[in-house]
């Protein structure tokens, strides 16, 4: 498998090094060696029989995609279809007809309810669940609602999950794994955003 | 499998009160916490919570994003004032609708800030609540960040600067509102907030 960059974050947001944004990046060098910690432990762990790396991809694949399709979203597509090349086809098809604006959802709180909205509820089709499987195809339900709907996870969305096979070992994985990715495609977007200021 | 939460000990709304949170799924018992486990709690003390207990059941991950966590909040060196970054924390957990994360985070905007109103206005009233030029442009960006897709532009960043922030604070907000979608997903779907008593 091709190698993982020694920084993703500078990776994907285009960090050269004794660039202005280099330079900022290394202003909280512990943010920017726990950032890249944190991809290790998700995507070099030390283990991985509970979630396979195969797994894990296919699932950044389509996390990411759900939120956009940008550098970050093009990083894990190609990883996982340099992995598992037929599984990840199918994923990547229908991370593109699954991507809805969020977040969105019902609150359970009584005093909120009056901003619950209203949105896409995804369910993996039966070709794909019988492309990837039905664990798979129950993480991939379970990342779309962490990504778009995240209010909305409740006890029944885990149930779900650990009824398609998941251990509780598993489903906290799988939570860091899609919850972590929303924090790295935020900061590449950030850091981007900051860099196309300075240019302009 | 899963533990349910009766409906009764859900918070009404969001508040600065000290809101409680439950797991839905067994926290790893403290009896079978080992080193590698300790090394992934960071503080030993956090042993004593059921979320990080139940986080802990993957060290590796659980020790990283805590020194993330804690560098992103609490390294002062330069940047963005602690209130500030507790903003922005808390206008992701507001938008995300993460009640408990939003009430953490908005106990400590207001006691760094000493503006308890303002924060309490953005609980109440939501991410387009009036808090004032700065801190609006803290809220705004924050916010267009933890949309989905994501809405931050060019503008927003000017927007910052001209509120008087510099790289390294604008750098503050984007660190403290990313972190808090990774928090507020995990806080959400791993258990429940439960009403202060």
């Amino acid at each position: 498998m091709t190698a993982f960059p020694p920084d993703v974050i500078d990776e994907l947001a285009v960090v050269t090094p004794g660039s202005a944004l280099d330079a900022l990046r290394r202003q909280r060098p512990v943010t920017r060696d726990q950032a890249q910690e944190s991809f290790a432990a998700l995507f070099a762990p030390r283990g991985d029989t509970e979630v396979s790396l195969a797994d894990r991809l296919l699932i950044a694949a389509f996390a990411t995609r759900l939120t956009g399709d940008d550098a970050t979203a093009a990083f894990y597509r190609a990883h996982a279809t340099e992995t598992d090349p037929e599984r990840a086809a199918a994923v990547i098809d229908a991370a593109a007809g699954a991507a809805a604006p969020g977040p969105f959802g019902r609150y359970r709180e009584p005093g909120l309810q009056a901003e619950s909205t209203e949105g896409l509820r995804w369910q993996a089709p039966a070709e794909l669940r019988a492309a990837v499987g039905e664990r798979l195809a129950a993480a991939l339900e379970h990342t779309h609602l962490l990504v778009v709907r995240p209010r909305e996870a409740d006890a029944a969305a885990l149930a779900a999950l650990t009824d398609a096979g998941w251990s509780v070992d598993a489903v906290v994985t799988l939570s860091q794994l899609v919850a972590f990715l929303s924090f790295q495609q935020r900061v590449v977007i950030g850091l981007r955003t900051i860099a196309e200021e300075a240019a302009a | 499998m899963t533990i349910d939460t009766p409906t009764a000990t859900v918070p009404e709304r969001f508040t600065r009160d000290h809101v409680g949170w439950t797991p839905h799924l067994e926290p790893k018992p403290i009896a079978d916490l080992d080193e590698r486990d300790h090394a992934g709690l960071v503080d030993r003390g956090r042993a004593s919570s059921d979320y990080f207990r139940l986080l802990v059941r993957d060290p590796e991950i659980l020790g990283a994003r805590t020194r993330v966590d804690k560098d992103i909040f609490y390294n002062t060196d330069g940047g963005l004032p602690r209130a500030e970054r507790e903003l922005a924390a808390t206008a992701a957990s507001r938008l995300n609708g993460c009640v408990f994360c939003a009430s953490v985070h908005s106990r400590f905007a207001a006691h760094h800030s000493g503006n308890p109103d303002d924060v309490q206005r953005l609980l109440d009233e939501g991410v387009d609540a009036d808090l004032g030029e700065r801190w609006n442009a803290i809220v705004a960006a924050a916010v267009a960040l933890t949309r989905t897709p994501s809405a931050l532009t060019v503008d927003h960043v000017q927007r910052l600067r001209e509120a008087g922030l510099d790289d390294l604070a604008i750098a503050d907000v984007v660190h403290g509102a990313a972190f808090f979608n990774w928090a507020n997903r995990l806080m959400l779907s791993l258990g429940d907030p439960v009403a202060p008593a």
